[in-house]
This record gives C-alpha cells, sequence and structure tokens, in this order.
C-alpha cells in the first residue's frame, strides 16, 4: 500500500466516504465537508499508522499536504 | 441485554469498588484498576459475578499506562462504553503546611490521572459516535474544605475538565458527566476519627453518612441514559446547600 492509499483508506473510513470521493487534490474541509473534530481524528489515526508526530495541522487542507507531510516524515 | 465494556479506575475498593460490582452484578464486563495488582482472594471475588472481571493494574497519573490501559481493554473487548474515573487520593494539610509533594501527588492522580485517561478513551468513543465518561468529584471541589486545598483544587479542575469535554465531544454523541460525592462511607472516610465524623455529619441534612452503592447507582443510571452530558451530580445528603 502506498503512502497515499493509506492515508485515502483513513479518510475514507473517518468521514464515512467513497473512495473515488477522496482525491490527492481534494480538499478535506470543503470538499469532505470535515469539521476540526473529523481532522484531528485523521491526524491521529495517521499519527499511529505511520508513526510520526504532527505537531500542527496549519498547511494541511489537501490529501496531497498530508501524503507530502508524511512522506518527508517517514523519510527523515 | 446489551453487554457494556466498562472501565473502572481505582475500583479495588471503595467507591470504586461499589461501581464496579455493579456492572459486574448486571452482566457487564468491568476493567479493575488499581494502583498495584489484586490478590488472587481479591481477583476471586471479582470474578465470582455475572459479568466478566479484567484486571489492569498500574497508576493513571502515568500517562503511559494510562495509555496502554485504553488501548488493552480495546483490544480485548473491541468496544468501551464506560470510562469511570475514580481513581482517587488525599494528602490533607493546612495550606500553611502542605508540600509541594503533596500538592503535586493529589493533583497527578486525581486531576491529571483523568485527562490522560479521557484524552485516550476519547479517541476511541469519537469513533464509535458513542460513550460515556463519568468522573468522580467531590462536594469539596464546589464548597472548598479547611486542610483539603489540594484534593478540592483536584475535584474542582475535575468539573471544568468534564464539562469541557462534553462541549468538545458532543458532536459525536460521547457524552461525560460528573459525580460529586459528599461523606461515603469508605476506607477513605474510614480513616476519619469520630470526632471528626460527628462534626461532619453536622454538615449533612441528611444526618447519615452515604453508601458506596448509593453512588454507584447514580453511575449506572449515567451510562445509560443519551440525554444529559456536562452535568455535576450531588451525592452527599444535601451537603453542597450548606456549602
Amino acid at each position: 500500500m502506498t503512502t497515499f492509499e493509506k492515508i485515502q483508506e483513513i479518510i475514507v473510513d473517518q468521514l464515512d466516504k467513497e473512495e473515488s470521493e477522496v482525491q490527492r487534490s481534494t480538499n478535506f474541509r470543503e470538499e469532505l465537508e470535515a469539521d476540526s473534530l473529523d481532522l484531528f481524528q485523521i491526524i491521529n489515526d495517521i499519527e499511529d499508522e505511520f508513526d510520526i508526530k504532527i505537531e500542527s495541522e496549519e498547511g494541511l487542507s489537501t490529501v496531497e499536504d498530508l501524503v507530502k507531510y508524511v512522506e518527508t516524515q517517514t523519510e527523515a | 441485554m446489551d453487554t457494556k465494556t466498562i472501565i473502572v479506575t481505582g475500583s479495588s475498593r471503595g467507591i470504586g469498588k461499589a461501581i464496579a460490582e455493579k456492572f459486574l452484578r448486571e452482566g457487564h464486563t468491568v476493567v479493575i484498576n488499581g494502583r498495584s495488582e489484586l490478590s488472587e482472594e481479591a481477583k476471586t471475588h471479582y470474578s465470582s459475578y455475572k459479568g466478566t472481571a479484567h484486571f489492569i493494574a498500574g497508576d493513571v497519573s502515568d500517562p503511559t499506562f494510562a495509555k496502554a490501559l485504553i488501548k488493552e481493554t480495546k483490544k480485548q473487548f473491541k468496544k468501551i462504553d464506560v470510562l469511570v474515573n475514580n481513581a482517587g487520593i488525599t494528602r490533607d494539610n493546612l495550606i500553611i503546611r502542605m508540600s509541594d509533594e503533596e500538592f503535586d501527588a493529589t493533583l497527578n492522580i486525581n486531576l491529571k490521572g483523568t485527562f490522560y485517561t479521557s484524552r485516550e478513551v476519547a479517541k476511541v468513543m469519537l469513533k464509535q459516535r458513542a460513550g460515556h465518561i463519568i468522573n468522580l468529584s467531590s462536594v469539596v471541589g464546589t464548597v472548598g474544605n479547611p486542610g483539603q486545598a489540594n484534593y478540592a483544587a483536584s475535584k474542582a479542575g475535575v468539573i471544568g475538565l468534564t464539562k469541557s469535554l462534553a462541549k468538545e465531544l458532543a458532536p459525536r454523541g460521547v457524552l461525560s458527566n460528573a459525580i460529586a460525592p459528599g461523606f461515603i462511607e469508605s476506607d477513605m472516610t474510614g480513616e476519619l476519627s469520630e470526632e471528626v465524623k460527628e462534626k461532619a455529619l453536622e454538615a449533612v441534612p441528611l444526618s447519615r453518612l452515604g453508601k458506596a452503592e448509593e453512588v454507584a447507582e447514580l453511575v449506572g443510571f449515567l451510562s445509560d441514559q443519551h440525554y444529559i452530558t456536562g452535568q455535576v451530580f450531588h451525592v452527599d445528603g444535601g451537603m453542597v446547600m450548606n456549602g
């Protein structure tokens, strides 16, 4: 599973959406109507899945932002 | 009947024990927690009820343990319906004699312990879109008490924590309430001298000590309802009115 696929799965699960609705360019607040609790739960699941720490949700608005963030953290 | 999974911290004795026994009697699954490992005799006692008793010993003021407590419960029983934050200690002293250690130890278990377990269980309950967090405060947290600045501060803190949790978690159907017992027959009040007890009873309109079971009844009620959140319930024979 790629990083994107894992993140996609987490978001689909959390927001109860279809996979097709969660693409790299998808903005989760605007397009998926995620509220702050949703976002923190997604961040929390990503932290557990990848064993990383996401200090702030600032600058994270699309699925691609999350993928990139995780990739830089896991490469380090 | 729907079998619930319930964690009761500090349930090796006193009010926590009564709460655990109530749920076990009704056939629910209860995670019994105390700071030290229970004796085989005590384990046999808890295991004699209709419900399943599971034992996880450790100190909730240690965030690593609090996390493990929630994680193991979720892993074993797949869900957590109710968390009862009951673990608590007293380290009484008049303020001018109260040491940093006495203040910190009380805050660490009573308030920070409640925070640590609540934080971890909230992650599980938000996902479930259901759950109850029931925190044990105290009448002293509302009215204060000489010699208990640390205990009163910790129990007042629990009320603020409970109400904030209630607001934060309400959008996902997770409920949080506090119970503020008054003078309850327990090891904690058993340590008091007759003279102190008599004097304390003067402040109780119903003129008797409460029973741990009377607190447990309310915990049972709160964990069965779905429209009360962010409230503080005084189980104190009317004591808070004299505060």
